[in-house]
């Protein structure tokens, strides 16, 4: 096993690499969007570890979204980098105004209060003309720093930079996991009370796992905004949170690269049924989700800790 | 002056109708633990039931007597309980009692999925149109404005229904049990309490609920896929609002939250999409656990 991150994330981004050049373009697309809505679902993992669930995190997905696309419409930006900084920044801000509110609810309320914000966005992007009300607004192709591909080099570099910035912070929220921060979540998880006592204050706690949270969904909402080339008030409905959430139970919180594989599995079910049953696409989805969650209780990140366990013991 | 009659009138009919919706859900969650994403679903279940049983009830001669067509209404709503309530509880949320709340309102999520598309394949596409029933009390005049009697039908509903809520819950053995079951569940059991029996009954009359509400609405719209999935977000809104699990919070809940949307359909139009969920951030903020939740103690 790798012991050190860099390592792992290396050996990850070459391998994501090595497969980019073997995919077909349907694939590569696929990958993308798996990847996008996989940021989100890290995100959604870091708020579990503190046993805290948000059923809005399409809130930050669209935010990342139309921060992009009102960019590159408005002031003509598209490079991609500079886009996601800007994504990243938008969702950040909004975080930190409603993350310290939201910090002082737990359960069932956090999830519900976060969904009303998503569906508040919701609400206010359906009706605002300017924004290209519930029709939502194209984006323009992006630019990698100067560089301006089209078709499948277009599909191929999207494909490269999302695995890029997915190995990226996959990496860091690894190391964000193994920090005090990280480890106070999931103390936070067990017993909210004692890590009271102990001194360190639950309230910050959660409201800077919900900002990363908020961060991740962000840059996942500026990859999955240019990757469609478009973008509408769809991206912050409940049913696109709910997806996420479902995406991180799916893994479970034990591992990192569990999300994104599970994310890859949603969207390859959703695409296959989509194909195949084309009218009881979301019958086969239902079952698929209620399959899972009998048969894996702990997610599909809890068979590669056994896994990892098994090896140590041999 | 007369705005503010049109908006208590209007607010009243929706809050009416809302409390219909969700009632069913709170006493779902106040009894099983359970949120249930899938409460839309099955109230959109009943509105096709509605408009399938009042279609058959008018092919098979009901002109005669269309009155009837209410009592048609009422079965459709009955037989969605009969068969979905048990199939539901005893077949699938069963076996996740003990597991994490999430996963259950997951579990739920993916019987929403599963039903969007059973309705599709058992009632098509097309909209299904019944405005029999709708019509068929003609209007009341309230001042310059028309009103359709059906809208008041629907106000004496919800009265009667939460009514029987609370008197079944409050003044009768049953009712007792209930609430010792919601108390503590294992004391319950040990005091012979068939609880399984309990949940599965109190899971039907939820399934009723929502199926009521459907079908009271039929009439009033066109049954269409989708129509489901932006009640679950409102019903929830008013559960919230209220505090979960809590009959009277549910009908206070319903009463605010209609009459602000009636308010901002008034004052402020744009507004109306998400008035709604600004009125239950709102409450969130300054009432956390809901306005009629009692408070409880942490466990350490």
């Amino acid at each position: 096993m790798l012991r050190s991150v860099p390592a792992a994330c290396a050996a990850a981004l070459a391998a994501l690499i090595a497969i980019g050049f073997l995919l077909p373009e349907w694939a590569m697309f696929l990958t993308t969007m798996a990847f996008a809505k996989g940021l989100v679902a890290l995100g959604l993992v870091c708020l579990m570890r503190a046993g805290l669930v948000s059923f809005g995190q399409g809130l930050y997905f669209c935010v990342g979204a139309y921060v992009s696309g009102l960019m590159a419409n408005w002031t003509g930006i598209s490079d991609i980098f500079l886009l996601s900084v800007l994504g990243i920044l938008a969702a950040g801000i909004v975080a930190a105004i409603f993350g310290p509110l939201l910090a002082t609810y737990r359960g069932i309320f956090f999830a519900m209060l976060t969904l009303s914000l998503s569906m508040i966005l919701y609400g206010t992007l359906s009706k605002m003309t300017v924004l290209g009300g519930t029709d939502g607004l194209n984006v323009a192709a992006p630019t990698f720093l100067g560089y301006a591909p089209e078709g499948r080099a277009l599909g191929f570099a999207l494909y490269l930079f999302t695995c890029v910035v997915v190995v990226v912070t996959g990496g860091l929220t690894r190391v964000f996991f193994n920090s005090e921060h990280g480890l106070i979540a999931l103390a936070i998880r067990d017993n909210e009370l004692r890590v009271e006592y102990l001194g360190a204050s639950v309230r910050t706690e959660i409201a800077v796992s919900y900002a990363v949270a908020a961060v991740l969904a962000g840059i996942g909402g500026v990859i999955a905004g240019l990757a469609i080339g478009h973008v509408d008030p769809e991206f912050s409905y409940w049913t696109t949170s709910g997806e996420f959430v479902f995406v991180a139970i799916l893994s479970g919180y034990f591992s990192i690269g569990a999300v994104f594989i599970s994310s890859i599995l949603l969207e390859l079910v959703r695409s296959f049924s989509n194909l195949y049953f084309p009218n009881t696409w979301q019958l086969s989805l239902g079952i698929f989700l209620l399959v899972v969650i009998l048969l894996l209780p702990n997610g599909l990140g809890s068979l590669l800790s056994k896994l990892k366990r098994k090896e140590r013991r041999t | 002056m007369e705005l503010l009659a049109f908006i208590l009138v209007d607010g009243l009919i929706y809050g009416a109708w809302l409390f219909i919706v969700s009632v069913g859900l709170t006493l779902v969650f106040g009894v099983l633990n359970i949120l249930n994403l899938a409460h839309g679903s099955l109230y959109a279940i009943g509105a096709y039931a509605t408009a399938s049983a009042v279609g058959a009830y008018f092919a098979l001669g009901g002109d005669i007597f269309p009155l009837g067509s209410y009592v048609a209404m009422i079965a459709g709503a009955a037989l969605v309980a009969l068969v979905l309530g048990p199939l539901l509880e005893r077949g699938l949320l069963r076996h996740f009692y003990d597991r994490d709340h999430v996963i259950v309102v997951l579990v739920t999520y993916g019987v929403f999925l599963i039903l969007e598309d059973v309705m599709k394949l058992i009632w098509g596409v097309t909209p299904l149109f019944v405005s029999e029933p709708y019509s068929l009390l003609g209007n009341v005049e309230l001042g310059p404005l028309f009103y359709v009697t059906y809208d008041f039908l629907v106000i004496a509903v919800a009265i009667i229904v939460g009514l029987a809520v609370w008197f079944v819950l409050n003044r009768t053995r049953r009712g007792k049990v209930v609430l010792a079951v919601i108390h503590d569940r294992e004391m319950s059991q040990t005091m012979g309490v068939n609880v399984d029996r309990v949940f599965m009954v109190s899971f039907m009359i939820g399934v009723f609920l929502a199926a009521l509400g459907g079908a009271l609405t039929a009439p009033m719209i066109s049954v269409s896929p989708g129509i489901g999935v932006n009640v679950i977000i409102i019903a929830f809104a008013v559960v919230i609002i209220g505090g979960l699990g809590s009959i009277e919070g549910a009908a206070i809940g319903a009463l605010f939250v209609g009459i602000a949307r009636a308010a901002s359909v008034h004052l402020l139009p744009e507004a109306e999409l998400f008035i709604i969920y600004l009125v239950m951030a709102a409450v969130l903020v300054f009432r956390p656990e809901g306005l009629f939740q009692k408070v409880q103690a942490r466990k350490i």
